[in-house]
């Protein structure tokens, strides 16, 4: 450790526990306690990336989650490599290692520096000029931009780490352990609260904690002695609940917080096996404390970016708290007395300063005398103009302000220095509040926006709510708390309180400069490097919503969201369009405050718990017998069940041939099942569906069509009539919740003096259906004591019987065309009941088949399936199903549609059938349908809905919609396709049997 | 994520419901009596409100009940519920 700036021991800081880590290769060695940003800089180590942009070195800047610049790629394996982690908030671990991301071939000599140079051709909105145009050179620019211009590598392999999910409630929920979030936490739950107290940070206290000045009292103790012992005392209180290293992402409405844990990212790389890495917290709180304090402002003035400038405040925590001075050189440049604080800090760590520059003329408070009496030459009323130093900054110029701040004066002076820090006064944290939909506030003394209007029961206290310095945040927190918990009493009602901080503040957003603003760099946003200019020349080009001039110059769309320059970006646009800085309003600051990675987002659902699934009673059957499976909305319904070397072609093939030859059985358990009844069960379902259904006899079952109030074909089924108030009505497999839903809904507004009610059985029933001229014989063996004549058991009707000892109900009913049966019985008998089927139907080679034949089977007969043949704009009429709509009953749901002008027009898209010129040419399901493709623009008349070569008719068949397709049977259509045109003819979809004659064969 | 309070189950979160659009807007009794415009009046125009709003919610995860409730939209508060039948609140209208 050549270059070991380590000045003092710090009490934070275990100097018995050494670490080596390793940055861009190298070997390092920091402490425990430290952040990576902290021993890189006691590694004498500033330059840590470069900027997006122009690829300018950059260096750490803060000492915080708000840091722009020094953001690293984190770990070396392809599934655990993370990019965009912060130096300043990645605390180190044994074998840590982390790399520059954002620069090519590496951080010290990188390609794309060059972009620097060419800045002048690099404006705002760069990208969105040039890359525009001509959209074929996109190809070109891709590769490049994307090589050089990224914000890191993203893992390629799956995440190895878990993650999980926690839901909290408590009474109090307390945002930051600063000492305004310590003092709230101790009252909370002392006064009987359930109080939850989070923060980012691995430590509790905030920046009072390693605050040692004797200019900041408590009781006569230095604040941090004072602050310490309440830290101690909270620990002991049991409905305390203290959270560290928890970032609260995302403040939602009603109280909802969502925050992330994090568990693991400390610990060396062997102590993390089987931990949880990071925990997603879903916090309900009764109320919430904000007590996220501040963010300091850095300065806008040319250059203000070379590695080795620093806010001021985070030179002061890397000294105070982990013992490490930023350079040997300091100067401050500050336009309030904040860097006089960190001035004092250095001082007494024997650490050099060399100058203070002061935007403000006139300051005597009790801090800037002092740190005169000490020798430090402060410039008042002088401002930065210019750094140097390629890689760090080795030296300054300054000049005097004019009277109005508008101008510099005089000559200049230069001043050596490695290290500048900055000093812009103060932002209030409020991004948490805001998100959750708090209205903000400008205060004009200090150009400030702190909270307004509160959206739910929460307040904002300490510095994210503009109370800045010690006595401000002390003096009225005690009453803020009563009133806000409703107590009596706190233990901080009479604090003395000592704090020597003058307020006064020289706010100037884009500090003057000697050269013209073409000429220089003012960064704004150093993560995307904005600058000044850039603004400047978004509204010379008309843009004035912050919004738009946002994304015009990118300024605040970092993965910082510009939490250091969003004020100053403000403040240029209100100064340049001489508006006022309140009613500009403000960007919007989106959820995460801190960015999250993936896998805490997801949690443990992942893999096969990413969706759940559902399978049917008879699944395991279908896996043993080496089905494939289709997910038909959260089912899992087999496919079709390949034999050795079959594909999906040749299996669907031979099951649809073997269930018109003989006999195919299917698990339709899937379908929905909802059991109807009550004395109005038959008018319900009048109502409900277009076709009558008061004389359905018991013991009959009836095809219904369902529509929406719009006239659209919603979904279909056979309902059974069981008993005389008793129905069971069948849905889609897809439609069974929307379906059960839309019926409750009718029923209970517009129907309550119905009584009629809905039980969902889906779940209760394997369905079993076994079809094919065989399937009679096969059902008078598995249950012989039922009468299975056609005079007897006719098709479109049920029985109750047994199977052995086990109840079923059986309908006979087809969706095939074919004779057959429907087994319903209870779930758990389903896969012997099947299995029972398996056996009777050996001699017959019955043969199982999946969704795929079904469909193919059922497009023979030219039945529709909803929700393919069918989109939200099909009527029963469209469909040519007339024979469903009745014309006697009154009204049902949709009736009156079914007559719009626009419901009755003849040029509907209407449902056919379709035959190729070449029978062995299949169609392909969405394609376009066309009478003539020569002239152009070619009308679109319709499209393929379903398409399959029938085995048993030997030809290509298909169902389609065509406009006015009705009265287009017989008539010649064209299919283009990529490169060949489709001859086809509008045909009756009824493809098989028109007769029906198979029912009953 | 709001908190409803549901009127026959309590408070719950908001995933367990769905929002069912506008509330109080009746099925005409006699459609066929109606002109395509009054039907379409019915079937298709529905208000927009930026402000206090009469909204129909379903407790999908919960009772599977429908009741109204009466939300500001401009900021997500909850101002009142009220069962499937009762005369919404008049100091909203
Ligand atoms: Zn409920």
């Amino acid at each position: 450790m050549t270059d070991n700036l380590r000045v003092k021991s710090s009490k934070f800081i275990d100097e018995t526990y050494k670490i080596s880590f390793k940055f861009n290769s190298k070997t390092y060695y920091g402490y425990k306690g430290d952040t990576l940003a902290s021993a890189l800089l006691a590694n004498n180590i500033h330059l840590v990336g470069r900027s997006f942009k122009y690829h300018r070195p950059r260096g750490i800047m803060t000492a915080g989650s708000e840091e722009p610049n020094a953001i690293v790629q984190l770990h070396k394996d392809t599934s655990r490599t993370e990019p965009n982690v912060r130096a300043t908030e990645i605390e180190i671990y044994e074998g840590l290692e982390a790399s520059s991301q954002n620069c090519w071939p590496s951080v010290n000599f990188d390609l794309g520096g060059i972009n620097n140079f060419l800045s002048p051709v690099l404006p705002a909105g760069f990208y969105y000029k040039t890359f525009m145009w001509p959209a074929s050179f996109w190809e070109k620019y891709e590769y490049f931009i994307r090589k050089s211009a990224g914000l890191g590598k993203s893992p390629s392999e799956p995440d190895p780490d878990i993650y999980e999910h926690k839901y909290i409630h408590c009474d109090v929920l307390i945002i930051g352990a600063g000492i305004s979030g310590i003092i709230a936490a101790k009252t909370s739950a002392k006064n009987g609260f359930k109080t939850l107290l989070v923060d980012e940070k691995p430590y509790l206290g905030g920046s009072t904690i390693y605050q040692n000045s004797e200019h900041f009292k408590i009781n006569n103790q230095i604040s941090s002695s004072w602050l310490e012992k309440e830290i101690n005392e909270i620990k002991k209180i049991d409905n305390l609940e203290i959270k560290i290293r928890t970032s609260v992402a995302a403040f939602h409405g009603y109280n909802f917080l969502l925050a992330r844990e994090s568990l693991t990212d400390h610990l060396p790389l062997h102590q993390r096996d089987e931990k949880v890495r990071h925990r997603l917290l879903k916090i309900r709180a009764k109320k919430v404390i904000s007590a996220t304090g501040s963010l300091e402002r850095p300065l806008i003035f040319d250059n203000n970016d070379r590695p080795g400038i620093l806010l001021s405040s985070a030179i002061e925590k890397y000294s105070n708290f982990f013992g490490v001075a930023c350079g040997q050189k300091n100067v401050l440049f500050t336009n309030n007395d904040s860097a006089y604080e960190t001035a004092m800090s250095l001082f007494q760590k024997g650490i050099n300063i060399k100058a203070i520059i002061d935007n403000r003329e006139e300051v005597d408070s009790k801090l800037v005398k002092e740190i005169e009496k000490n020798n430090i030459k402060v410039y008042k009323g002088y401002t930065v103009v210019d750094t140097f130093g390629y890689k760090k900054i080795n030296k300054i110029s300054i000049m005097q302000l004019s009277k109005d701040g508008q101008k510099v004066i005089g000559s200049k002076i230069s001043i050596d220095c490695d290290c500048l820090g900055m000093s812009g006064g103060w932002t209030p944290a409020v991004h948490l509040f805001t998100q959750s939909g708090g209205k903000l506030r400008f205060r004009d003394d200090d150009q400030v926006f702190i909270p307004g209007i509160y959206p739910s029961d929460q307040i904002s206290i300490g510095s994210c709510n503009g109370d800045f310095t010690l006595d401000e945040i002390l003096i009225g927190i005690s009453k803020k708390l009563k009133d806000f918990l409703d107590i009596k009493k706190t233990d901080y009602e009479n604090l003395e309180i000592q704090s020597h901080f003058n307020k006064t503040k020289r706010n100037i957003w884009l500090l003057p400069s000697n050269k013209i603003i073409g000429k220089t760099k003012p960064f704004v946003d150093y993560q995307n490097d904005a600058t000044a200019k850039d603004i400047k020349l978004a509204l010379r080009e008309g843009f004035r919503s912050i919004e738009h001039v946002k994304r015009y110059t990118t300024t605040g769309m970092g993965t910082d969201q510009g939490k250091l320059g969003n004020m100053h970006a403000l403040g240029i646009i209100s100064e340049t369009a001489g508006s006022k800085m309140g009613e500009l309003g403000t960007t919007t600051f989106r959820p995460p405050y801190t960015p999250l990675t993936f896998g805490t987002i997801v949690g443990r659902n992942v893999g096969e718990y990413f969706d759940v699934f559902r399978k049917t009673p008879i699944h395991d059957w279908h896996v043993e017998n080496k089905a494939k499976f289709e997910n038909v909305g959260q089912w899992k319904r087999a496919w079709f069940y390949p034999r050795k070397n079959e594909g999906m072609h040749e299996a669907v093939q031979r099951e649809s041939k073997a269930a018109r030859d003989s006999a195919g059985i299917l698990d339709a358990s899937t379908l929905g099942k909802i059991d109807i009844q009550g004395t109005d069960a038959s008018e319900f379902l009048n109502r409900v569906y277009t076709n009558a259904w008061s004389k359905l006899a018991i013991g009959k079952c009836r095809y219904g069509l369902m529509l929406n109030e719009d006239g659209m074909v919603y979904d279909d089924g056979v309902t059974t009539r069981l008993d005389e108030n008793h129905y069971i009505m069948t849905t889609t497999t897809g439609g069974a919740a929307t379906v059960l839903g839309k019926l409750e809904d009718y029923l209970q507004t517009e129907w309550p003096e119905l009584d009629v009610y809905l039980t969902s059985v889906t779940d209760h029933y394997a369905t079993i259906s076994v079809c094919g001229p065989n399937s009679k014989k096969i059902i008078s063996k598995v249950i012989p004591d039922i009468d299975l004549s056609d005079e007897k058991f006719p098709h479109m009707s049920f029985k109750n019987t047994k199977i052995g000892k086990v109840k079923c109900r059986v309908m006979r009913i087809s969706f095939t065309g074919e004779q057959s049966y429907e087994i319903n019985v209870q779930a758990n008998y389903g896969r012997s009941v099947w299995e029972r089927c398996m056996q009777a139907g050996k001699e017959f080679n019955i043969t199982p088949y999946g969704t795929e034949t079904m469909h193919l089977l059922r497009a023979e007969k030219g039945f529709i399936i909803v929700g393919q043949d069918t989109d939200a704009t099909m009527t029963p009429i469209d469909l040519q199903m007339d024979w469903i709509v009745s014309k006697k009953k009154y009204d049902f749901i949709g009736k009156r549609s079914l007559y719009r002008s626009d419901t009755i027009r003849e040029d509907r898209k209407q449902l056919i059938g379709l035959v190729t010129e070449n029978p062995k040419e299949v169609l392909e399901e969405g394609a376009q349908i066309v009478e003539d493709a020569s002239k152009s623009p070619v009308e679109m008349l319709g499209h393929v809905t379903s398409s399959y070569y029938s085995p048993n008719l030997e030809k290509s068949i298909a169902l389609g919609v065509v406009k006015g397709g009705k009265n287009m049977m017989g008539q010649k259509l064209i299919i283009p396709m990529e490169n060949k045109q489709i001859n086809v003819t509008v045909t009756d979809p009824v493809f098989l049997d028109k007769e029906n004659k198979r029912l009953n064969a | 994520m709001f908190l409803i309070h549901c009127p026959y189950c309590g408070e719950r979160e908001q995933s367990e419901f769905k929002a069912g659009g506008e509330a109080h807007i009746v099925r005409p009794k006699q459609p066929t009596e109606l002109s395509d415009d009054q039907w379409a009046e019915y079937l298709f125009m529905r208000k927009n409100i930026k402000g206090v709003q009469f909204e129909r919610w379903v407790h999908t995860h919960g009772c599977r009940k429908w009741f109204n409730m009466v939300r500001d939209t401009s900021n997500d508060e909850i101002k009142a519920i009220y069962k499937m039948g009762e005369k919404p609140p008049t100091k909203y209208k």
